[in-house]
């Protein structure tokens, strides 16, 4: 301690003492700084900064500069994450004229540009957020999901989800070949002219029912008898049946009585 | 049996030409033409023809046979779960496809080689045989006619006229005892399809959750199917789904409503606001023109849609038709927020739901 003390007015003393300070306030803010959320934060926003970017080129001659909406398309201030990935990931979005209805098509967007319109639209306000793969693997109460379906979803998209017709031109879309988690996006946030089946009157559990069902009937299911004609039931296969299978018994009835060939024709 | 050209045919077994088919009477042009001269068939001059037409119904038959057996193959040999892949007719049970196919060929190849024997081989020279005459021999008739007038003289009925009218009267009658007996059709519906199960006071169940609904929960845009109170508890607590009681269909089916939440200032009526609440308004999901349950609501539009027959009703609008066959608007509940902060009916419908019934009005 005595050569310590008695080095303590050496004229670099207050220079090594302003080194130690320094080097251990780094240390500890190096050790307790929350340097991942930092990262989040940033890349987030750089997110958001992109996002903008592909919304103005992309979206705003519809949508509006700042996503207010105008005459050719709806506000997306609170549309949320789940919307956005919903109507781009399936093509719906951007539109590629005006219709009754704006029809699935290959997408134009890659995942990655997906993700960061996504963050752009969800920073505009409180929407529903992308569903994580567990709310919607297809692992939920089938049974249930049926009844749910039936009582909720069947008389747009039929028993089976071969979809049907509206009015005016407007559809609802089969579902087979629809990926879970867009069939989730679509229950929770209500595309077009499809009604939203939020959190709050249809929890998160019965949507996964719901998942579930539609992906047993529509991909699982065989079709034992062949010829599913749409499984719209007694209306196609009576027109089947009439057209075709009728057809074929005119041809023999036709047979049957014409003429038969002489020996020699005239 | 196709072939049709008659290089083949020695021209020495080809019959005559007939000389005159069919010669029409110069004076009457309606005369009875007569039938047109036999002509033969190939297979009835060549004897090689009729060899192979009788090798091809054979074969035909044989056809048949061999579907047959392939038919009990499929029934014992094929496992009835397997599932095939055939282009055009999708996953198909196998088991299924070879039993419709083998046993429409045996079917078909029966038919075929009958109708192929019969156009080749059976005789198809025309027969004519005259119908007998329709009427009676005048021996027959006369007898007849004098048995009738013996019987009714010996009945005495012309000489005793009330027995005769009480005869008339007593068989006019007796179709009446088969109108009263339609009473036995069913008890009369009464007041029946005037009331529903929704009463004052009653809360509003979501049909998916089995719980109240709070105001809060409906958000714009989206659809809700509810029931009163005391319908659902098949999705209670326990989680027990109950059988269906007597006659819950019939109630659920008159009860059940759909609930949406419209901007207050699209609703074109004062009254449908003031029987919602913030823009909440609950309608009957039953359509007013053959009952079908009607749900195809498009958010957009506020348009509602019935699956049936494209009626179309105004949710904006008192639910009035817009579209399609039905002739009534779509009965609205009135509906407040009670004490627990949950949505409940304020009265029943004040109009009788669903298909329209002759004492409606």
């Amino acid at each position: 301690m005595k050569k310590l003390s008695a080095r303590r007015r050496h004229p670099l003393a207050a220079i090594v003492v302003l080194i130690f300070a320094l080097a251990a306030t780094g240390g500890l803010y190096a050790a307790f700084a929350p340097a991942k959320k930092a990262e989040a934060d940033d890349s987030a926003s750089i997110a958001v900064e992109a996002g903008k970017k592909l919304y103005l080129s992309g979206c705003s001659t519809c949508h509006g500069l700042d996503a207010q909406g105008s005459s050719d398309g709806p506000p997306l201030v609170g549309v949320g994450a789940a919307a956005v990935d919903f109507q781009v990931s399936t093509g719906r979005m951007p539109l590629q004229q005006p219709g009754a209805q704006a029809p699935r098509k290959p997408e134009v967007y890659t995942p990655a540009q997906i993700e960061q319109l996504s963050a752009y639209v969800a920073s505009l306000g409180v929407g529903p957020k992308i569903p994580t793969a567990n709310m919607y693997a297809p692992d939920g109460d089938i049974v249930n999901g049926a009844e749910l379906f039936r009582t909720n979803c069947s008389q747009c998209h039929n028993f089976s989800g071969e979809g049907g017709a509206l009015t005016q031109g407007k559809f609802a879309p089969p579902l087979k070949n629809v990926d879970p988690k867009h069939i989730y996006e679509a229950m929770l946030t209500g595309p077009q002219n499809m009604p939203s089946f939020p959190d709050s009157t249809m929890p998160e559990q019965q949507k996964k029912d719901i998942v579930t069902y539609v992906r047993e009937t529509t991909h699982k299911e065989p079709n034992p008898g062949g010829l599913g004609l749409g499984r719209l039931g007694p209306v196609s296969e009576g027109l089947f049946g009439w057209i075709i299978a009728l057809g074929l018994l005119i041809g023999c009835a036709i047979w049957i009585a014409a003429r038969t060939p002489k020996a020699r024709t005239k | 049996m196709s072939s049709q050209d008659k290089s083949e045919v020695p021209e020495e077994h080809l019959p005559e030409v007939p000389a005159s088919a069919h010669v029409p009477a110069e004076s009457d042009p309606f005369a009875d033409p007569g039938l047109p001269a036999h002509e033969p068939r190939r297979t009835d001059i060549d004897e090689k023809a009729a060899n192979r037409a009788e090798r091809q119904v054979a074969f035909l038959f044989v056809i048949s046979m061999l579907a047959t057996i392939g038919f009990i193959w499929s029934y014992v040999g094929i496992d009835k779960d397997r599932i095939i892949d055939i282009f055009f007719f999708g996953k198909i049970g196998a088991q299924n496809a070879a039993l419709g196919g083998t046993l429409g060929i045996a079917l078909f190849c029966i038919g075929a080689g009958a109708i192929h024997w019969a156009r080749t081989l059976m005789t198809d020279e025309e027969i004519v045989q005259e119908r007998h005459e329709f009427t009676s021999d005048p021996e027959t008739r006369e007898y007849a006619i004098r048995e009738f007038t013996q019987g009714a003289s010996d009945s005495v009925i012309g000489r005793r006229p009330l027995i005769r009218r009480t005869m008339i009267g007593a068989m006019a009658l007796v179709p009446l005892s088969g109108v009263v007996l339609l009473r036995d059709l069913g008890p009369m519906p009464g007041t029946k399809l005037r009331h529903t199960e929704w009463k004052p006071g009653k809360e509003l169940i979501n049909e998916a959750t089995g719980l109240p609904i709070k105001p809060d929960d409906i958000v714009k845009g989206s659809l809700t199917m509810a029931l009163p109170e005391g319908l659902v508890e098949k999705y209670g607590p326990a989680g027990q789904k109950e059988e269906l009681s007597h006659g819950w269909l019939e109630k659920a089916g008159m009860s059940a409503i759909l609930l949406v939440r419209l901007e207050p200032k699209d609703v074109k009526s004062k009254k449908e606001l003031a029987w919602g609440h913030e823009g909440i308004v609950a309608y009957s999901k039953i359509c007013t023109h053959v009952g079908c349950p009607i749900g195809l609501y498009e958010q957009q539009t506020h348009h509602l849609l019935c699956p049936c027959h494209q009626s179309t009703f105004d949710l904006a609008d008192d639910g009035k038709v817009v579209f399609g066959p039905a002739a009534r608007s779509l009965p609205q509940l009135k509906i407040h927020v009670n004490e627990a902060g949950n949505l409940a009916a304020s009265q029943d419908f004040a109009e009788p739901v669903g298909a329209s019934f002759w004492e409606r009005g």
